[in-house]
């Protein structure tokens, strides 16, 4: 029978572990985005141009209220690319593959919506559903050779891009899934009629522009993030087998079911990446839809820590950085400096984090033999006596 | 495999001293063969095949002289990521240094030369190496996080100044550079002459092997020459020298290696920096010689297929080489003839009746029976149709290594300690 009380000392030490925790959570990113604006001004300076007067151009511009509107925009569809790769992420599976399931998601999606008419609901719920089942699979085939194969997922995932690539490639030709767009040469999918199309919000007064009505998809998508990793038994096997796969197969994790069925949402999540913009903004899915959105999607999950909010930030960070660059062409900036700017905070944040995590081990062994060194011997006798 | 081993141990009865190594040697020595009988029958098919149909392109002096021209950045970035895994970092961010080498050959490249400009995309590259090798060796970094991570800033910054520096030179603007002054090119005299004629008869396997070789004999680019070069100087370095050694027990066991005094760090630097510099030669050759400029976007994804052809070989230069070769010469396919295209699928009909066939030897019915079914799908795919479209051809080495890596996954060996983040003084 001992009753454990929690002495005065030990309740000050986790307090201020867990102050420690938060303040070096933060610090990680922001000394990221410091030594990446630090980077960015001596490149612009080296090249001529007065660092600070181009960020004062770029903020200014991302002002004003169209160009806020095409920063939200690109944040959301940002922010499934980069959920979907997080959810991997967070037990170290490398979803690089979010690229391809996205681009055949979107390309099948986009044909079943111009094919058939539905009440508007059921329409637009039917691509959406199509969308995350074709990225399910595709990053399936990664989950299964994984499990049954012992392949490599960073590797199949590459190869499945490439794949994807061509097939997209095959596909669309007209005659197979593709239609001639009448006055251009461009080639598309056969548009999705108004049934299947989600109305724009208009969120930001003033702006010609709307903001994407999958918006909202997205934060609900951020929210089901959240409470799978932090509040179901799914999530916490998941994040058990990233933190240690042998310590959560002991404890009967079955690990390989975690990876089909992680790999399952991960794809399923990016199969949505086109989403906004197919259903938005394109209405079709042509030879100029974006690619590259997966590659993004791992910079911001990298930056935003996995975490559903630092997702968030992170997505709006790269949407704003994408955005408001377009202006420093008018300017006789290269607009390109803000790809040095990304790379930068991408590979800044992760040795940020790395840092972070050996002095918070380091501060953590300090406290532990500190509390030791004290003299504790009638605190202990009080806490063990009945 | 086995049968080999069998006798090693029959024999070890009468000289115990000597078995093991006798062993192996027979081993080897059995491999060569059997590598070397299946190089044999693949030719016969190919040959046969091109008989059958009339599909000239398949063996002819211009398809291997292009597939050898796709094969070598494949090559040299799937050497570069030979370097780095064998020291146990794996590297991904062989693609964005690729990108960093193109760029460098391009802006020093048109002003200076080509050769400066094969030196300047071997230091671009080199630079992205060491990004890379600060990251994971000396900050621990997860490899692939700091790989994409180097392939998003690779990308980021030979954009930036390409359009710095090269918007408004001459035939150049900020997605090319003008055009660089070629490298020579070397033929063997007289070869050309001689095998040109034995080509054009069509005759079955002579006018194939007359067409192999002199593909690979006339007008190679010098820096084809040095690339071939570096993969022996590579075979040597990595298995040959106690450098060597070092350097790959760090991708096998880095704490063993540790306890015998070899310095982890220094050697795994080394291996990530060679790598780099691998991979902008790899950049150099596709801008130099493939192209005569940079381009945006040249280097397509060669990065991450070195990096498939390096698996495909087993993290062996000599299964590397053999990697990127098909690579190669599938690219070389598609640009060149649809109707040569066409006829690999009864070439690939042909080598999977030959798997069936040693399968049923072995008394794998179940792979047999597949390889059968899958056969007997290529004639019928060959008969009914007429072409093979261009994107179908585009994806055959990707679903190859797709297939190698989920048939093969138990014969493939790949370094032991290979991606783990390994901390001086730590333990596994």
């Amino acid at each position: 029978m001992t009753t454990t009380e929690v002495t005065p000392a030990a309740k000050n030490t986790v307090q201020a572990d867990r102050i420690r925790r938060v303040a070096l959570t933060l610090a990680a990113p922001l000394l990221a985005i410091v030594i990446s604006l630090v980077i960015t001004s001596l490149v612009l300076v080296s090249t001529g141009t007065p660092a600070f007067h181009t960020f004062k151009i770029m903020l200014d511009y991302a002002a004003q209220p169209r160009t806020t509107t095409l920063i939200i925009n690109s944040a959301v569809t940002y922010y499934f690319a980069a959920l979907a790769v997080a959810v991997g992420f967070r037990m170290n599976l490398f979803n690089i593959g979010v690229d391809g399931q996205y681009r055949l998601a979107a390309m099948l999606a986009a044909s079943v919506g111009g094919a058939v008419t539905l009440p508007a609901p059921l329409h637009v719920s039917l691509i959406i559903g199509v969308a995350a089942l074709v990225g399910a699979m595709w990053a399936g085939i990664a989950g299964l050779l994984k499990v049954y194969r012992g392949v490599s997922e960073v590797i199949s995932t590459i190869m499945l891009n490439f794949i994807a690539t061509g097939l997209v490639a095959y596909l669309l030709a007209p005659g197979r899934l593709a239609v001639t767009t009448t006055g251009s040469n461009n080639i598309g999918t056969k548009e999705i009629p108004p049934s299947g199309r989600v109305p724009g919000i208009d969120l930001i007064p003033g702006s010609p522009l709307q903001v994407y009505g999958l918006l909202v998809l997205a934060i609900a998508a951020g929210f089901a993030y959240w409470f799978l990793i932090e509040r179901t038994r799914f999530g916490f096997e998941l994040r058990a087998t990233g933190l240690n796969e042998a310590a959560a197969v002991a404890s009967g994790v079955n690990v390989k079911r975690m990876v089909l069925v992680s790999m399952l949402i991960s794809g399923g999540v990016a199969g949505l990446v086109g989403m906004p913009q197919l259903l938005g903004s394109s209405y079709n899915y042509s030879l100029d839809f974006p690619a590259g959105l997966g590659f993004t999607g791992i910079a911001i999950a990298l930056l935003g820590r996995n975490t559903a909010i630092g997702v968030a930030i992170g997505a709006l960070l790269f949407g704003f950085l994408d955005n408001s660059s377009q202006i420093l062409d008018l300017e006789g900036v290269a607009k390109e400096i803000v790809l040095i700017t990304q790379g930068v905070i991408v590979l800044s944040v992760v040795v940020a984090y790395e840092i972070v995590r050996r002095y918070r081990i380091i501060a953590q062994q300090r406290d532990v033999g500190r509390s030791l060194a004290q003299p504790q011997q009638p605190v202990v006798a009080e806490g063990v006596t009945p | 495999m086995s049968t080999s081993t069998q006798t090693g141990t029959s024999d070890a009865g009468h000289t115990p001293d000597e078995d093991p190594a006798l062993a192996r040697r027979r081993a080897v020595t059995n491999k060569r063969y059997r590598l070397l009988i299946a190089v044999a029958l693949g030719l016969v098919a190919l040959s046969a095949v091109r008989v059958f149909s009339g599909a000239g392109d398949l063996t002819s002096g211009g398809t291997i002289g292009a597939a050898l021209s796709l094969a070598v950045p494949i090559g040299m970035a799937g050497l570069g990521g030979l370097w780095a895994e064998r020291a146990g970092v794996v590297n991904i961010g062989l693609e964005g240094m690729m990108i960093l080498g193109t760029f460098g050959a391009g802006w020093i490249g048109w002003q200076h030369g080509p050769w400066l400009g094969v030196l300047a995309a071997i230091v671009f590259g080199t630079l992205g190496g060491l990004v890379h090798s600060i990251a994971t060796v000396s900050f621990g970094v997860d490899h692939i996080v700091s790989g994409v991570a180097i392939n998003i800033l690779g990308l980021g910054v030979t954009q930036f100044l390409a359009s710095v520096l090269l918007e408004g030179t001459p035939g150049g603007g900020e997605s090319q550079s003008p055009r660089i002054p070629p490298l020579p090119t070397v033929s063997i005299p007289g070869l050309n002459d001689l095998l040109l004629p034995l080509e054009k008869h069509g005759w079955f396997l002579i006018s194939d092997l007359a067409g192999i070789v002199r593909g690979l004999t006339t007008n190679v680019s010098v820096l084809t020459l040095v690339a071939v070069g570096l993969v022996i100087a590579t075979y040597y370095v990595l298995w040959q020298t106690p450098f060597g050694l070092r350097l790959r027990s760090c991708g096998e066991d880095p704490y063993a290696a540790e306890s015998l005094g070899v310095r982890v760090y220094l050697h795994k630097h080394i291996a990530v920096l060679v790598s780099g510099a691998l991979a902008g030669f790899a950049g150099a050759y596709l801008a130099i010689v493939a192209a005569g400029i940079y381009r945006e976007g040249q280097t397509g994804g060669r990065g991450y297929i070195g990096l498939a052809a390096m698996i495909f070989g087993n993290w062996r230069p000599g299964g590397l080489v053999a990697g990127a070769g098909l690579f190669g010469y599938t690219d070389a396919m598609q640009l060149r003839n649809a109707e040569a295209v066409h006829a690999l699928l009864l070439v690939v009909a042909l080598i999977l009746a030959g798997v069936a066939i040693a399968s049923v030897i072995r008394r794998r019915f179940v792979s047999a029976v597949i390889s059968t079914v899958i056969g007997i799908l290529m004639v019928v795919w060959y008969a009914r149709t007429d072409a093979l479209p261009d994107q179908i051809t585009f994806m055959t080495p990707y679903i190859t290594t797709l297939l190698v890596l989920a048939l093969a996954s138990q014969r493939l060996r790949m370094p032991k300690a290979d991606g783990l983040v390994y901390r001086r003084g730590g333990s596994r």
